[in-house]
């Protein structure tokens, strides 16, 4: 293990190659651009023996990345907004198909209109298509979620595909220090790919994907519901292990100072650093506040959210996202729901912020706990329980 | 990893990602119960040309005898009539299943 300065992108691409992969097939797009052009080089140049398969789209690259999957290779491929909007069609298929593909996404607001700044409305709407959902908040992190995220997706207990995000610019374009792992490391930890019994395979033929009708669908996304829960209890053994390997302290949620918390800010990402601050300042105050942070969003860790959550009064949730016309951003109906039959639950205030790359400071985080504890005293009514934070009405 | 492959697999017996591990396994799908209507073949008109044989996209119409008998295989004849428009002596009409 070594100290370095490095850029999140080249962090991913460090891991990917580290990683010993077998096939990479992207296209490039604003902010995951250097993650595909830094893979492109490590093949071009011999460092990394893989084959690099340039697309002309996403939705060929995750078609690409599908098929070489299902032979048995160890496959990487990155984007993120409209980027993943066009590979939509093809996500279900990764995902049912058990392919354990690793993808980082560098979370990109969605079009219109056209904007290249990072919020999370592209895996937000991804969200039911069966992948494991990971959110990195640092370079760091990131680095290490793509190597677990190999482990974790191809143990035979799981096969399934991850989606690694990470916040766009925020979390590609910044250099940080970290520690990167040898290849010696890696070895032991991420063994080579063993090829399953049913991969495709000219000498032994299989059928993937063939006509169900409706006798046999709801067994098939039944089976697919169930490996993407039970997966839960393989990230949490990974996490556990890496972490005594490396000298990290990952789990699935991660809290900061909420020992005797009793308003709780949750959230995912990159944000997390800032939302620390706030927490910090607060308690300066003497306020008694604390910071929850998930990073597994699928398979949406119910009992950690509700035990993190178990003696507060209040909850403020924070999205990068919106759900139109839906129960405030994707991840407050998720926590809220996740609480909803926990005794002594606490009240749950959604706040939208961060859209379109719109930086979220600690006086964001503040005015939301301020927000929150009103509402909790009784000083002040809401009309919704969730609302943007950052409009200028 | 264990394959088996029955009509109706229960959860437990479902391959992963529902693969159908064995090659040429398509004969185990009998679709005659999709039918319908079921071409009957008056063996009086019958020519022997064999074209029901050649149209059947199913490969349901069964050429017997060296081709001195044709007959329908009900296991997999999904009814769809393309024997009986094609049959240039009007050999074959196709009546409703429940007819008997």
């Amino acid at each position: 293990m070594k100290r370095v300065g490095m850029e999140c992108a080249t962090a991913v691409a460090h891991a990917v190659k580290l990683a010993r992969v077998d096939v990479i097939a992207a296209y490039p797009i604003t902010p995951q651009t250097h993650i595909a052009e830094q893979l492109s080089e490590y093949v071009a140049n011999g460092e990394l023996d893989a084959e690099y398969i340039n697309t002309e789209s996403e939705h060929s690259a995750l078609s690409a990345c599908i098929g070489a999957s299902a032979t048995g290779a160890r496959v990487f491929t990155a984007t993120c907004g409209q980027g993943l909007a066009l590979m939509h069609e093809l996500l279900p298929i990764a995902a049912g198909w058990r392919l354990p593909i690793v993808m980082v996404n560098t979370n990109r607001s969605l079009s219109p209109n056209l904007n290249i700044w990072g919020d999370q409305s592209d895996s937000m709407a991804s969200r039911d298509c069966g992948w494991i959902q990971f959110f990195a908040e640092n370079a760091q992190e990131l680095f290490d979620l793509v190597m677990m995220g190999f482990r974790i997706a191809e143990d035979e207990r799981v096969l399934l595909p991850i989606m690694v995000n990470a916040k766009g610019f925020y979390c590609t374009h910044v250099i940080e220090p970290l520690n990167v792992l040898d290849q010696e490391e890696v070895d032991k930890f991420l063994p080579p790919k063993k090829i399953p019994e049913y991969a495709l395979n000219p000498d032994k033929p299989t059928t993937w994907g063939s006509v169900a009708f409706p006798d046999i669908q709801t067994e098939i996304k039944k089976q697919w519901d169930d490996a993407l829960r039970s997966s839960i209890n393989v990230i949490r053994e990974v996490f556990s292990e890496y972490s005594s390997l490396f000298n990290r302290n990952y789990d699935i949620v991660e809290t900061y100072r909420m020992d005797d918390a009793e308003i709780g800010l949750i959230l995912t990402g990159y944000a997390c650093g800032t939302c620390r601050v706030a927490v910090d300042a607060l308690r300066e105050e003497g306020e008694k506040v604390g910071m929850i942070k998930l990073r597994v969003f699928r398979p949406f860790p119910f009992d950690e959210v509700i035990d993190a959550s178990s003696n507060l009064k209040a909850l403020a949730v924070f999205d990068e996202a919106v759900s139109f016309g839906g129960a405030g951003g994707p991840l407050f109906s998720e926590v809220r729901s996740a609480l909803y039959n926990s005794e002594g639950k606490p009240q749950v205030l959604g706040f939208i912020q961060g859209i379109g790359g719109r930086d979220i400071t600690t006086d964001d985080f503040i005015r939301a706990y301020r927000e929150t504890k009103s509402v909790l005293l009784g000083e002040k009514t809401v009309e919704r329980d969730f609302r943007f934070l950052q409009v200028r009405e | 990893m264990k394959f088996k492959r029955t009509a109706k697999p229960r959860l437990s017996e479902l391959p992963i990602a529902a693969i159908i591990p064995e090659p040429g396994n398509s004969k185990h799908y009998s679709t005659g119960d999709w039918r319908s209507l079921r071409p009957v073949i008056d063996r009086e008109k019958c020519t022997r040309c064999g074209l029901c044989w050649i149209y059947c996209p199913d490969t349901a119409i069964i050429k017997a005898e060296e081709g001195r008998r044709y007959y329908v295989d009900l296991n997999y004849c999904k009814g769809c009539g393309i024997c009986a428009e094609e049959c240039p002596v009007k050999a074959i009409t196709m009546v409703m299943e429940e007819e008997p």
